[in-house]
């Protein structure tokens, strides 16, 4: 269950209703204090405010995963969420993933050639890694289904998945992910399936 | 977008208090349909009250049923040991909705009252009844799909587009309301409204009204479940055809049934008269198929969701077939 610092959120709250918020984010480790309309999207505040262009707007409403990014370390679509939403919260970009070279996610997909036009890429990338770290990894089939929230209109989809086993091979799973994966196996197993 | 007012709130107290006072204040929670409306035109609050901070967000076993946070996020219920294991129609239904992205942002109380896919009510440059009372329904004659076969009117054929509020249904489920005037308990089977006359008005809820959690009882629990959604690809889309059952058994006899179906129906719709018909009897391939092909009765098809009642009759069938083990 997600965990909520009652104390942060009080801290937060407006006295009265704004139109316009100050509102602070940890972003990529680094922390934000910025002014932003209420109408503002967290996409649209990491690209316009941060400029952070590396989080893609596609679709806006949802459906294609381009503006994919962590929240507190879980992945969401930043189009439809507002800014003032995530006051206090920490964000992970495409942009934060590499730590003294690339991420592994982000050789797998150059290495399996996971694209081509590269639209998609950093949601796709994003995606992969809080797929990894949900633990829902463990077929093809599961690994797809979980990669859903991406489109990608070239069809990389294929390479895609090889990119995402790949970057697995290479121990790319931490301990949560494989406790998780663990314990669901031991689910499976007590129903019989 | 219109420009609105943002205001956060900590308590169910100071969440009701901001949209009872009918200042054109809403709730937002998880924001994955909320958003969408915005960005569409289809909804212009003058106030968004953030419920985020109320942490009604855990999955709760207790000696006569299971709660259920309304905040919880949808990947955290449909991942829930307890949840999958005593309800698994909840389960699927939920591991089956949206996306993996929007599952770790939406929350169930918010996915009961997401909003229809109806074409013309999500295109706010066309008349909708739903959302502009008295402005005409062009999917009577129109672009009607993926609209409603059952409980429609001659104003609204909108479908009630979710998955988990069918499977609630299922399984006797009901939802905990905070109010004004205090709490109270209201069943899944009865949130939702037909359209009627007023296809704008779609659930019981009143001003100010917050739901704070879904309580399955026990007795449902105990009872075999299963949930099958058919649409027109095989992930992250809305059912044209769902149907969730919950069925009490002795060996293979049926004590006690429940058929609730959705992606057809203008709410979660329950199918009693089938339930009926499969009470005392032995699931087998021909109670199946029987049960399905009543399953359509009194549908009122317009055109392109004409499809829908031989979808919706196989759909039940295949469900009883897999809940039996015959499929």
């Amino acid at each position: 269950m997600l965990e909520t610092d009652e104390g942060q959120v009080r801290r937060s709250e407006a006295a009265y209703s704004q139109h316009a918020a100050s509102i602070a984010l940890t972003v990529n480790g680094e922390s934000h204090q910025i002014q932003v309309d209420a109408r503002t999207t967290l996409l649209d505040a990491l690209r316009d405010r941060l400029h952070l262009t590396g989080t893609k707007k596609g679709c806006g409403l949802g459906q294609c995963g381009a503006c994919t990014v962590l929240v507190d370390g879980r992945r969401v679509v930043s189009c439809l969420t507002l800014a003032v939403m995530n006051q206090g919260k920490s964000v992970t970009t495409i942009e934060g993933l590499a730590e003294g070279g690339l991420h592994p996610v982000q050789k797998a997909f150059i290495e399996r050639d996971g694209f081509q036009c590269g639209y998609c890429t950093p949601g796709q990338i994003m995606s992969a890694v809080g797929l990894i770290r949900e633990g829902r990894t463990r077929s093809d089939d599961e690994i797809r289904e979980n990669m859903s929230g991406n489109l990608c209109r070239c069809g990389a989809y294929t390479n895609i998945v090889q990119a995402i086993k790949d970057a697995l091979a290479q121990g790319l799973d931490d301990p949560e992910a494989v406790r998780q994966a663990v314990e669901a196996i031991r689910q499976d197993a007590e129903r019989g399936e | 977008m219109v420009p609105f007012a943002y205001i956060a709130v900590a308590t169910p107290e100071a969440a009701i208090r901001r949209t009872a006072e009918g200042r054109g204040a809403e709730y937002v929670a998880g924001g994955t349909d909320m958003v969408q409306l915005l960005q569409e035109g289809v909804r212009a609050p003058l106030e968004l009250v953030d419920i985020n901070g109320i942490a009604f967000d855990d999955v709760s076993i207790a000696i006569d049923g299971i709660r259920i946070g309304a905040m919880a996020r949808l990947a955290d219920v449909a991942d829930d040991p307890a949840i999958r294991e005593r309800v698994p129609v909840v389960s699927s239904a939920l591991q089956e909705s949206a996306s993996p992205q929007v599952r770790n942002m939406a929350t169930v109380g918010g996915n009961l009252l997401q909003r229809t896919r109806c074409l013309y009510f999500r295109d706010a440059t066309t008349p909708c009844n739903r959302r502009v009372p008295g402005s005409g329904c062009p999917a009577l004659e129109g672009q009607n799909r993926i609209n409603a076969i059952l409980g429609g009117s001659p104003r609204c054929i909108a479908a009630y587009p979710g998955d988990l509020a069918v499977a609630l249904v299922a399984v006797d489920a009901e939802v905990l309301v905070a109010g004004p005037t205090g709490e109270r308990t209201i069943t899944v089977e009865n949130l939702h409204r037909l359209p009627g006359d007023a296809p704008h008005l779609e659930t019981v809820l009143e001003p100010g009204d917050l739901i704070t959690a879904i309580w399955i009882p026990l007795a449902a629990a105990g009872r075999r479940s299963h949930y099958l959604k058919v649409r027109d690809r095989t992930t992250f889309e809305w059912a044209l055809a769902s149907a969730a059952v919950s069925l009490g058994m002795n060996g293979d006899t049926i004590l006690e049934a429940r058929v609730a179906v959705g992606g057809v129906a203008t709410k979660p719709w329950r199918l009693r008269h089938v339930e009926e018909m499969l009470v005392d009897r032995r699931l087998d391939h021909a109670l199946a198929r029987a049960a399905g092909e009543r399953a359509a009765d009194g549908a009122e098809p317009r055109g392109r969701n004409a499809f829908k009642v031989t979808l919706l009759r196989r759909t039940v069938e295949r469900a009883l077939l897999q809940i039996g083990g015959l499929a």
